[in-house]
């Protein structure tokens, strides 16, 4: 009869599972169990044979076109009619963005920067208006640094910095992931005293760069670039508590 | 969030809900499908089944916080094919767990490297085994899950995860051997 640690820790080592001080004191075991060393070497030998078979089978067309459909693509949406929001919604929030694009331009002639620079606050004061929609404002919801920072491990290819500003006036509220301009970003959250401020963050490979500051709609932005990394707080605080974040966040 | 929007279906879900569930769920897929395919059987019922379950995590999406999205996406697909395989193959589950309680016959490396370079034997091996040892087979040597994220999709303590792997390859390499000798034997015959 083997050696009992074939049907336990023997499995652990070979998926390598066990603890560096485990997977010793296992290693220490082989040197005087011949029955473990067999069984490892067999467990290696089907480990091989079942990865070299090439017996992973990855989803059909068929199938991957057929979630797609369902995700409502618009060339398949006449099949499965209720996937998709009523038309009107599309409108309402084409004709919201339309209004703030035009708003901007034409209220706020002095805003300053390119016009890819406004269309990006554009972006992203619309970004800030969906997000203070219910249910909308956070993907994790948490104070702490340490819990918002490891859940964008993942989910981004770049690591965002996070930090808790409570002691300044601008607790942590949570994180979430959004797209602007087609671009995945990192959003954290912020509260000042009763409103809230969206930090949206990308990486970028254009110099550093001194904030540049406008508004648009009632909302206050202000971007800047710093390491690779770009910035834009936007929220409706006064200018000055947001030029206060842009400082700490800075740092 | 709310209870109330939780409960609601996918027709809820915005563009931006939809954008996050092509980003993190939908990358999954051959994941979903491989892991249909080996707890079905069938490509079709497979095939079938990995819709099914891709709907439910659309509809469950709102409930989906964060974390591991493959893990989360594979247990839905587990529950899903047990859910079928419980309604249409009852049989496939009665046999699940019995235990072996009989001294099992060393396998030697050679006899196993020999039984196990046949993709052909390998399959029909693998689908031998009770579904609750083919999946974590499959979640770890195909998938190259952990033993935390097996333990997730399959609602299973770590330590029993590694007991089941334990017990899987041991009657996997039986199932080879055996079958590999009965081959030779065979073959033997008809000269």
């Amino acid at each position: 009869m083997s050696c009992e640690l074939t049907q336990s820790v023997l499995h652990g080592y070979l998926d390598g599972e066990l603890d560096a001080a485990r997977a010793a004191d296992f290693e220490r075991h082989l040197i005087s169990c011949p029955d473990c060393v067999a069984a490892l070497e067999a467990n290696e030998n089907l480990r091989s044979s079942l990865q070299r078979a090439g017996l992973y089978e990855r989803a059909p067309h068929a199938l991957r076109q057929a979630v797609q459909a369902q995700l409502g693509a618009p060339a398949r949406s006449s099949v499965i009619p209720m996937r998709n929001p009523a038309p009107w919604r599309w409108l309402a929030i084409a004709a919201t963005f339309l209004l703030a694009v035009f708003l901007g331009w034409r209220l706020f002639p002095l805003l300053r920067g390119t016009s890819g620079e406004t269309a990006l606050a554009s972006a992203i004061v619309d970004a800030h208006l969906r997000s203070l929609q219910p249910g909308h404002l956070e993907d994790v919801q948490s104070t702490d640094q340490h819990t918002v920072k490891p859940w964008f491990d993942g989910k981004l290819d770049f690591a965002p910095p996070v930090h808790d500003f409570v002691n300044e006036g601008f607790p942590l509220q949570g994180g979430r992931l959004d797209v602007v301009h087609g671009r995945t970003v990192a959003v954290l959250v912020y509260a000042r005293r009763k409103h809230l401020v969206n930090v949206f963050v990308w990486p970028t490979t254009e110099p550093d760069s001194e904030p540049l500051s406008g508004s648009q709609l009632g909302y206050h932005w202000i971007d800047w670039r710093k390491a690779g990394m770009e910035m834009c707080a936007v929220s409706d605080v006064t200018p000055d508590d947001l030029a206060e974040l842009q400082h700490l966040l800075m740092q | 969030m709310s209870a109330g929007v939780e409960g609601k279906g996918w027709d809820v879900l915005d563009s931006q809900d939809r954008a996050r569930f092509e980003q993190l769920v939908l990358p999954h897929l051959d994941a979903a499908f491989n892991l249909s395919r080996w707890l079905m059987h069938g490509r079709v019922d497979a095939e079938d089944v990995a819709q099914e379950a891709m709907m439910r995590a659309l509809r469950f999406f709102r409930g989906f916080h964060g974390g591991d999205a493959r893990a989360w996406l594979l247990q839905i697909v587990r529950n899903t094919c047990y859910t079928w395989l419980e309604k249409n193959r009852s049989v496939d589950l009665t046999t699940e767990f019995d235990e072996e309680l009989h001294p099992q016959p060393s396998v030697t490396p050679e006899a196993l490297a020999i039984a196990g370079d046949n993709r052909e034997r390998l399959t029909r091996a693998l689908e031998e085994l009770p579904a609750r040892f083919r999946e974590v087979l499959v979640l770890r040597e195909l998938e190259g899950c952990s033993y935390k994220e097996i333990a997730a999709i399959t609602s299973a303590p770590i330590g029993t995860v590694m007991s089941a792997l334990a017990r899987a390859r041991q009657r996997l390499q039986r199932v080879l051997t055996q079958s590999a000798a009965q081959h030779k034997q065979e073959a033997g015959r008809e000269l």
